[in-house]
């Protein structure tokens, strides 16, 4: 896709240990144009924030083994000089994280952390100016009477007033590239919205270009134009997040899909979990990573244990899904599960009525 | 800010007299709760060998047998605006603070004590420069290249300098560097108004002795610290917002990890004020810590006495400056 603000190519980011090579990535690709959302969605330790920190050149100085290529730009970032990394971060690329409370320095005003932020990339900016900018960029996220609280410690604000903070120090220098690693995950839910609000609001009104990290596919619904799916470092899924949501491919989705809780069916829906855990990324499963937590694997007699399948592009243009099902396969056992049918295991699980109980 | 500095003022002032009742205690409350009469307490407060009238006099002079609030009230008195005491011949005046008068040399034992603290100032303020500035930096390199060759030689050292007592250390430094090969040769103190060249070079020795214990404790404190605090996520946000790796690790690492290191350093140096008693006697430099060890070697209770109330007060006060110090760290601490 030319003219793409980010270009990510077979990346792959492994880390030696004495275990053996974890893959936190291995094969990852995907590009997002200005403007626009990217979803990346998967369990935890599926790469996700692997992939993030990457991109950000924030697994400098570890073990890590980056191969592949980062376009920022039309810029490469693999291999590129730390020094001009860290030129582009919190410049060009910013990121703001899970946490905030542990995310933001506990010793330093959040004035001074927003006013370092832009100093730093700005050091022609006089310290009157890139405080005005903090104060500016408070009062843009939301912080009631910014030029006071400008000056006031992290401990001092909620949970959702810390976001925000991080989010006014990610965009202080109108980052081209935005990335929100699970940035509601530790909030309440009440905040969880006004936040993916705030995003949203926020990347119109600066043209960024944004990535969502998220376990929560709600959260990525409600966001993304696009939505890559990952599991176990590897892409399992990627398109747009119409027709992932419409036509979902990869019986991993079907998982995530199946697990989350939806107002907007009938109230006796099961919700049906995935069985299993995530693999250890040291020894990923043979063939298919995804083989031995899938209801499907039988379907195909037995190609999922033996051959890795490749991404391949669905009927949809743009929508590709790493599965060894046949289209025809896939579209009739999702329809099934859309329909409400729950697996035996499930209803094993379960004794009929229990739910209602 | 202000308050929080008034009100552990308050709290200090608090503590120095439950310091004072203690130490009280201690010499002249517990003794009677041991089963000793006042003429058994008089009898230590004679010296070697005394007399009867000896003890009835001291036994009178000091008011043994008031009422121990009355005593207590004597005791405090004396500190803050000064004694008298009858000697028989006439009064004699121990202006304050005055913790009595010294067997040994008759004189009131307070001057006494200032005229040895300078010298165990300048070798605690001297060797915890030292080890502050070496232990920390060592410490700080250590975490960056944990597991490099710096890393392991350092912390070998450092088990070495925690491990070996200052009387091994020092009795070797001693015969290497003043004997041997007399680089500091006649270690003597000689104050720091009358030749400060001549001071320093003659502290030198046992500022590093007392420093290389002290250091090698530091480093593996700034060490493990370093280490916790760079893995936290404010430094990954620091990271992440571009800023240079020199102003990661100093401004926004070290500083937390630095949290820890302060508070055992006040009390370290508060602690050391009170007299580096094994340095002192090793260098035979006559400091609180030699001050110390003769006034228990002669049982002279009002020298001890004194000495105990002021290592106690240094060990309070560095707990103050500790705490507001702390405060100015971490605005957390602050409300």
């Amino acid at each position: 896709m030319p003219g793409a603000l980010l270009e990510v190519e077979d990346l792959r980011i492994h880390f030696p240990t004495q275990d053996g090579l974890v893959k936190s990535v291995d094969g990852v690709s995907f590009s997002l144009e200005r403007g626009r959302t990217l979803g990346i969605v998967g369990e935890s330790g599926s790469g996700k924030s692997v992939t993030s920190l990457g991109i950000m050149g924030l697994h400098q100085g570890t073990q890590a083994r980056i191969t592949g290529h980062i376009r920022l730009g039309g810029e490469e970032l693999v291999g590129a000089l730390p020094a001009r990394i860290r030129e582009l971060r919190g410049d060009k690329m910013a990121m703001i994280f899970q946490d905030p409370l542990s995310s933001l320095h506990p010793y330093f005003t959040v004035g001074n952390q927003i006013i370092e932020a832009h100093r730093v990339h700005h050091p022609e900016a006089t310290k009157q100016q890139a405080r005005q900018r903090a104060v500016d960029m408070l009062g843009r996220v939301g912080i009631p009477e910014p030029a006071v609280r400008v000056d006031d410690y992290p401990h001092q604000f909620s949970g959702g007033m810390r976001q925000r903070v991080m989010i006014a120090m990610a965009l202080v220098n109108d980052p081209e590239l935005l990335i929100a690693d699970e940035p509601t995950t530790a909030l309440d839910v009440t905040v969880q919205a006004q936040i993916l609000d705030l995003i949203s609001d926020l990347q119109a009104e600066f043209g960024s270009a944004v990535i969502m990290i998220t376990h929560d596919l709600g959260v990525v619904a409600e966001l993304s134009d696009d939505i890559l799916v990952m599991y176990a470092g590897r892409v399992a899924e990627y398109g747009s997040a119409a027709d992932i949501f419409a036509r979902p491919g990869h019986p991993y989705t079907w998982g995530l899909l199946a697990s989350m809780p939806r107002m907007d069916r009938e109230r006796l829906t099961r919700l049906v979990p995935i069985p299993g855990t995530p693999p250890s990324l040291i020894r990923v499963p043979p063939g298919c990573p995804f083989h031995p937590r899938c209801r499907y694997g039988h379907l195909n007699g037995g190609r999922s244990e033996t051959e890795v399948p490749e991404l391949r592009d669905t009927e949809d243009p743009g929508h590709r899904v790493a599965c060894h099902l046949t289209a025809a396969e896939r579209t009739r056992q999702w329809a099934l599960l859309a329909a409400g049918e729950v697996p035996e295991d499930v209803r094993e699980m379960v004794p009929r009525g229990g739910v209602e109980a | 800010m202000i308050t929080f500095i008034i009100r552990r003022l308050i709290g200090t002032v608090f503590l120095l007299i439950v310091v004072s009742m203690i130490t009280f205690a201690i010499f002249f409350l517990l003794p009677r709760l041991a089963g000793q009469n006042t003429y058994q307490l008089a009898t230590q407060y004679v010296g070697r060998n005394p007399t009867r009238e000896a003890v009835l006099q001291v036994e009178q002079q000091l008011g043994l047998a008031d009422p121990l609030y009355l005593q207590y009230g004597r005791f405090l008195r004396g500190i803050v605006v000064g004694a008298h005491y009858n000697s028989g011949t006439g009064s004699t005046y121990c202006p304050p603070p005055c913790f009595g008068y010294s067997f040994r040399s008759q004189q009131p034992v307070w001057p006494q004590m200032v005229s040895d603290l300078p010298v165990t100032l300048s070798l605690a303020i001297g060797a915890s420069v030292l080890w502050l500035v070496g232990g920390v930096s060592i410490g700080v390199i250590s975490a960056l290249r944990r597991g490099s060759f710096f890393d392991r030689f350092s912390m070998g050292v450092a088990l070495a300098g925690v491990s070996l007592p200052i009387f091994f250390t020092g009795l070797i430094s001693l015969e290497l560097f003043s004997y041997k090969w007399p680089i500091f040769p006649n270690v003597t103190y000689v104050s720091f108004t009358t030749n400060p060249l001549l001071w320093a070079r003659n502290l030198v020795l046992p500022w590093i002795v007392l420093a290389f214990l002290y250091a090698a404790l530091y480093a593996r404190l700034t060490r493990a610290g370093m280490l916790e605090t760079m893995s936290e996520d404010y430094i990954r946000t620091a990271r992440a917002k571009g800023l240079p790796e020199r102003t990661v690790i100093v401004k926004h690492g070290l500083r937390s990890a630095l949290t820890p290191i302060v508070t055992i350093f006040g009390m370290d140096l508060g602690l050391l004020l009170g007299g580096a008693i094994i340095t002192e006697v090793t260098f035979s430099l006559h400091g609180l810590g030699l001050f110390t060890v003769m006034a228990i070697q002669n049982q002279d209770l009002p020298e001890i006495l004194g000495v105990t109330m002021l290592a106690a007060f240094f060990i309070v006060i560095a707990n103050l400056v500790v705490d507001i110090f702390y405060a100015v760290l971490d605005p957390r601490v602050r409300y």
